[in-house]
């Protein structure tokens, strides 16, 4: 028999503690962490982010308006209060770390392009275009310098 | 009115407009009051004076030009400058028009030249004093005199532009954003657009 390695699956869950992204309704795109789970469809989010427009009041949400992510705020105790969800939030750097991922930078920079005037959008074309140009010249440099086969 | 007229040895008072023989058949139809005053154009807030607009339409459509004054109902003086987009001093609507957020600083212009410029009859054209005779008609191999533009509009024009095309110099890339042209391309969106 050969060796089998088992691993233990690397599923993301519904728990206490697990943060979400919502996806639908007024709070959309904004992050908020699990106090409770109502029923198989339904759970408690309180998202108190130090920012003011991030913020997500303690509300039930359905999970299928919900995005689970891989962050997960450990021993956050069972329907804990906006405070210590607060505090637990504050130390597990929640926002500082979905900034970091993919997912949030292509949100912004869409978000960022898609509120530029017609000026920036012109000066990103000419910048492209230049930057563009640079790469061309790299290569064509390094194509003539490269033996004929 | 009336004039007395002599007939013969005695004078007769004959009135200057005879009664008329009939009546008309038709009622004169009289026109209708209007009832509704010109009030003066309201203009967009986002068009103020030293605003790079795009125009939308006639021959300069597309075109990035400066706003230079607001004149009588909703007509607006605009610039290119010349020398960058080829566009002269000229009026353009207002309604069409899309008022970008970049502006520039115009209170270099010389607003004596803007006065000028923004009187009425300045952009009349001058009648010509020759017609064109049937025997030019025929003539075919020669060429037709090419227009010239005044030397004072030209003088104007370079008066207005001078100090626009300073500030211009000033920041980066707008030399070369007025000379471009705007165009939709695909997947543009102008009502989800931020100008």
């Amino acid at each position: 028999m050969a060796d089998i390695d088992v691993k233990i699956a690397q599923w993301k869950l519904v728990e206490v503690g697990r943060v979400v992204l919502i996806r639908r309704g007024p709070f959309i795109g904004k992050l908020a962490v699990i106090v409770e789970i109502v029923d198989h469809k339904r759970v408690l989010v309180d998202g108190p982010s130090t920012e003011e427009n991030k913020i997500v009041p303690r509300h039930v949400l359905p999970l299928a308006h919900a995005t689970l992510t891989h962050f997960v705020i450990p021993k956050l105790p069972r329907a804990a209060g906006t405070g210590p969800v607060k505090k637990l939030w504050e130390q597990n750097e929640i926002d500082g770390k979905w900034a970091k991922t993919g997912f949030a930078q292509k949100t912004e920079s869409t978000h960022r392009r898609k509120n530029l005037t017609d000026f920036e959008r012109f000066k990103v074309l000419r910048l492209r275009k230049q930057a563009r140009f640079e790469v061309q010249k790299a290569h064509a440099k390094i194509r003539a310098a490269a033996p004929k086969a | 009115m009336s004039e007395t007229k002599q007939f013969g040895k005695g004078q007769r008072v004959v009135p200057a407009q005879k009664a008329q023989k009939w009546y008309p058949v038709d009622d004169e139809s009289q026109p209708r009051k209007v009832r509704k005053a010109i009030r003066p154009a309201k203009v967009r807030e986002s068009l103020q004076p030293g605003t790079i607009l795009i125009l939308l339409a006639g021959r300069f459509r597309g075109k990035r030009v400066v706003l230079l004054k607001h004149l009588d109902q909703g007509v607006l003086l605009v610039t290119g400058p010349f020398k960058i987009n080829g566009v002269p001093l000229r009026r353009v609507n207002a309604r069409y028009v899309i008022a970008t957020s970049t502006r520039i600083d115009i209170s270099g212009v010389d607003s004596s030249v803007v006065e000028k410029v923004s009187a009425s009859g300045y952009f009349t054209k001058e009648k010509k004093a020759e017609k064109k005779t049937e025997e030019a008609f025929f003539q075919q191999g020669e060429k037709p005199e090419k227009k010239k533009v005044a030397s004072a509009r030209a003088s104007d024009q370079k008066a207005v532009d001078q100090s626009i095309l300073a500030a211009v110099k000033k920041e980066n890339f707008l030399g070369s954003y007025l000379a471009s042209t705007f165009s939709l391309r695909n997947g543009d969106k102008p009502h989800e657009m931020k100008w």
